[in-house]
This record gives structure tokens, C-alpha cells and sequence, in this order.
């Protein structure tokens, strides 16, 4: 077994209708639920919000953001457990945020 | 499958404060769960909203069990965090920075779902200025960091306003612009939020008592004010026997419960005005000179012109039409009353009691034209009637 982060990468879009975030709401549970039961996932990771801020380079420049501007800022991280990466990717093939038009981005976990 | 039902055209609201606050709670729940508590109030806030868009559709009434029977299955929470979040929704909308007006107006546009047409007719503003007064609002609202996180001291300063939107609530249903007569959920919904008040102790004061009162006392009513035909019935012509005695008995004992405190509230007066109405046996058994005393102090506290229309009303009821008429023409701001059918129509009946059939036409015909439903426009057509059948004889 290998490990596996999915960046869950989208555009913060406006508010959608309670029914359709319930809807979605619903989705994701029921695929956190899937992947529960078949043992895949090492840590449900943690939700993140847009803003903050990036420390860059040698001088320690700071700037703002991202923005809710910027294309697919990384919106929450998972750690799973696949046999390969072809797993991984067939696994992230049912996340939500594919849906509402985001991306996963299924990166390797390097193993110490 | 409430997407299903309603259709994704319905939907569009991007605007909506709640809408944010549930967007967050969205994205950061998809990841770490959701908190039981929460889950109410999320099943809350979407069933509110399906339930205001359901409303607002000719299919209602066919679709509205289906919708029911769904929500029931969705419900495991247990009811009182439900509730509880219910009301907390409520008071978090009446941030004091708003003028009470307009933590009423968002209370009945975001929770209850009231188009900015309804929320107007029920303050008899404009909907331009309605819409401008709730973008304000809304704008507050969108500012303040702490919405929907209320404590127990941020409750009794607020109780007012919520007290006022349940209100109007329910008098929105009872007396409402909307396409039917009567809508008796709207009545519901705000008893059962007012009864929501009384089963937790910040809100269950001598207010909350009164209003709660009022409620039970006018809905005992409502099985008497539509007839079978779906007509709208004058108090005066309803069959007592159709009023419903144990909504009656209830207000009764609300009222005197409510008489714990040393406030007298609006509430108390009304609530009194409807226990006086309820306690008569027969139409002709009103006190109205009791009731005409409880408007005088009506009107000192909370002055209005739809008081004073009702005071004049009730003026005629005890000292005769002609008494009555020279009260509808002394109210102070009665041009607030201009596009209100009842104003015209009160004006006509008091003609027509006055033997002066042609006038009293003349004004039921301008009310008809001001009528905002079928059922108005029906009440209306049979008084234009019953001054030609006058008229003739």
C-alpha cells in the first residue's frame, strides 16, 4: 500500500442554493463514507479557507492571498491509502469537487 | 431531490447572507464532517427555502406532502437543537445596528422567505424602497462577524424584533396579498415559532405570552373565515360554530399568563381585542365599547393607521356608521392607507350602512380595483351587489 494527498483545487465561487449544498454536502459525505469502508483514508485532512497570506525566496517577501481570484487554490488536503497510483486516481475519480468544476490533484506521498 | 422537485431555475438567491454563512460551513464540513448539531441547521436553512419557494408556486399544494414526507426522512436530529437553531437564525438577523423595521424586514425576506413585494405590503411601503431598505440591511448583516454565534445575553435585547417579525408572520397568512385568501401555513409557521419562544426561557416572557395569546385567538377564527366556497366572511357573518374552541381555550390561558409582568405591550391590547371577539357568543354579543377603549390604547402606543382604521371600524360598530365615517376621515396619515382595499372598502360599508347606496358603491368599486386577490376581489363584487340589490328596493 502507498499513500496518496489529494489536493482538492477549485475557484472559491459564490454562494450556491442551501438545497444545492446540501446536495453536495451529501456527496462528499457519501464519498468520505465509501472510502471509510473500504479502508482508504489515512486522514480526512483539514478544510482551508482563501486569503492568508505566502512567505517567498530568501528575503522572506510576504504577499497577500490567494485570492479568490486566482484559478484553483487549494481548498483542503486528504491523505489515502492506495495500492498504486492508478488506485488513487480511479478512487479520486468520485470526489465531489469534480463537480462543481474543481480538480484533485492526486500526488505521492514520499515515504521516509 | 429537492433540486429535483423544485428545479434548478429556482434557485438563483446568490445574494443571500445565509447563503454565505452556509457556503462556509460547506466547505469546511465536506472535509471534517458535519457536526450533529449543525446538521439541523443546515436541513433547516434548505427547508425553509424549499418550503418559501414551494410556496410561491401554483403546484404548492400537490407538491408540498411530497416535500413534507422528504423533509421527515432527512430530520434525524434531535428536534430541539432544531428548534433551538431555528431561533437563533431569527435573533441573529435583529443586529441592533438595524433600525427594528428593518431587522423585521430581513427576518420575514431571509428566514421566511417573503418576496420583497410581500415584505412591503406588509409595512405598506413601496417595493422599490423595501428593496433598498433590505439591500441596507443585508450589507449590515454581511459586516457583522458575529452572525448566527449569539449568546444568551445577545437574546433579550433583541426579543422585540423577533417578537414583530412573528407577527407580521402570521398576520401574512391571515390577511395576506398573497393569491390565496387565507394562507393558514403562514399562520402556522408563526405559531409554531412563537411557541418556540415560550419553550425557552429568555424568550418566554409576558410578551411572548401576549403575542402567542393573539395568535391562537385570530387562527381560532380562521376555519370561520373563508366559507365553503373559498369566500372571503365578514366577522360580523361567520358561523361562531366553525371557530375552533380549543385554540380559543389556549389563548385564553396565554392572556392571563401573560398578565404576569408590569408591561403592557401591543400584543396584550390585541390579544385582549381577539379574546373579546372570541368570547362572543353571537356576533351582536360584541363589547365594542370595550374594544374601541383597548384601540384608544392601542393607538397611544403603538400608533398606526391600519389601529386607527380598525378603531373607526369598531367606533361604527358602537355608535353608528355616521360616528364611524367622521373617525375614518380624522385619521392623521390616512394617505398611507391609499392603496389599501380595506381603507376604501370600510368607507363604502359605512355609506352603504347609512342608506347612501350610491356612494358606498362608488367606494367598493375603487377598493375592487385595489384588490390584491381573488378572494378580496369576490368579498368585494358581492358588497357591490348588495348596493344595487339596496339601491333598487
Amino acid at each position: 500500500m502507498a499513500e496518496f494527498a489529494y489536493l482538492y483545487r477549485e475557484v472559491d465561487k459564490g454562494p450556491a442554493s442551501p438545497q444545492e449544498m446540501q446536495e453536495r454536502l451529501k456527496n462528499w459525505t457519501a464519498w468520505f463514507q465509501d472510502l471509510q469502508a473500504k479502508g482508504h483514508i489515512k486522514q480526512r485532512g483539514v478544510p482551508l479557507t482563501v486569503g492568508g497570506a505566502t512567505v517567498k525566496g530568501r528575503e522572506r517577501q510576504v504577499h497577500d492571498g490567494p485570492y479568490a481570484e486566482s484559478k484553483d487554490i487549494v481548498m483542503g488536503v486528504t491523505v489515502v491509502e492506495a495500492r498504486d497510483l492508478a488506485q488513487a486516481i480511479e478512487l479520486a475519480r468520485g470526489c465531489p469537487v469534480l463537480d462543481s468544476g474543481g480538480l484533485v490533484e492526486v500526488r505521492p506521498v514520499r515515504q521516509l | 431531490m429537492l433540486t429535483r422537485m423544485l428545479g434548478v431555475d429556482k434557485l438563483a438567491l446568490a445574494e443571500d447572507v445565509v447563503q454565505d454563512a452556509l457556503l462556509t460551513a460547506f466547505q469546511t464540513w465536506r472535509l471534517t464532517g458535519v457536526p450533529e448539531h449543525f446538521a439541523a441547521w443546515l436541513t433547516t436553512a434548505a427547508r425553509n427555502r424549499a418550503i418559501s419557494l414551494l410556496r410561491r408556486q401554483r403546484t404548492a399544494q400537490r407538491l408540498a406532502p411530497e416535500v413534507g414526507r422528504f423533509l421527515d426522512e432527512e430530520r434525524t436530529p434531535p428536534a430541539a437543537s432544531l428548534e433551538g437553531d431555528e431561533l437563533r437564525m431569527m435573533f441573529s438577523c435583529c443586529q441592533p445596528r438595524l433600525r427594528e423595521e428593518a431587522q423585521v424586514a430581513l427576518i420575514l425576506h431571509l428566514l421566511c422567505g417573503f418576496s420583497v413585494g410581500e415584505v412591503a405590503a406588509a409595512f405598506l411601503v413601496t417595493e422599490a424602497a423595501m428593496h433598498k431598505r433590505l439591500s441596507r440591511g443585508k450589507k449590515v448583516l454581511a459586516e457583522s462577524k458575529r452572525l448566527f454565534e449569539l449568546t444568551t445575553a445577545d437574546f433579550a435585547p433583541r426579543l422585540s424584533a423577533v417578537q414583530r417579525a412573528l407577527y407580521l408572520l402570521f398576520n401574512e397568512g391571515y390577511h395576506g396579498a398573497g393569491p390565496e385568501v387565507v394562507r393558514a401555513e403562514l399562520c402556522r409557521e408563526a405559531m409554531r415559532l412563537a411557541r418556540l419562544l415560550l419553550a425557552h426561557p429568555p424568550s418566554a416572557t409576558p410578551a411572548s405570552r401576549a403575542l402567542a395569546a393573539l395568535m391562537c385567538l385570530d387562527a381560532a377564527r380562521l376555519p370561520g373565515r373563508v366559507d365553503d366556497a373559498g369566500n372571503l366572511t365578514a366577522l360580523s357573518e361567520q358561523d361562531r360554530s366553525r371557530w375552533d374552541a380549543s385554540l380559543i381555550a389556549e389563548g385564553m390561558e396565554l392572556l392571563e399568563a401573560s398578565a404576569a409582568g408590569e408591561e403592557v405591550t401591543p400584543y396584550h391590547l390585541e390579544a385582549a381585542i381577539a379574546a373579546i371577539h372570541a368570547a362572543a357568543g353571537r356576533a351582536e354579543d360584541t363589547r365594542w365599547g370595550d374594544i374601541v377603549d383597548l384601540y384608544d390604547a392601542l393607538l397611544r402606543i403603538r400608533p398606526s393607521p391600519v389601529v386607527a382604521l380598525n378603531r373607526a371600524i369598531s367606533v361604527a360598530e358602537h355608535a353608528g356608521p355616521e360616528r364611524g365615517l367622521e373617525a375614518l376621515a380624522a385619521i392623521d396619515d390616512r394617505d398611507r392607507l391609499a392603496a389599501y382595499p380595506f381603507f376604501t372598502a370600510a368607507i363604502g360599508e359605512l355609506e352603504l350602512r347609512s342608506g347612501r347606496f350610491d356612494r358606498a358603491r362608488e367606494h367598493f368599486r375603487a377598493a375592487y380595483g385595489l384588490a390584491r386577490n381573488e378572494g378580496e376581489r369576490r368579498f368585494l363584487e358581492r358588497r357591490i351587489a348588495e348596493c344595487d340589490r339596496l339601491a333598487r328596493s
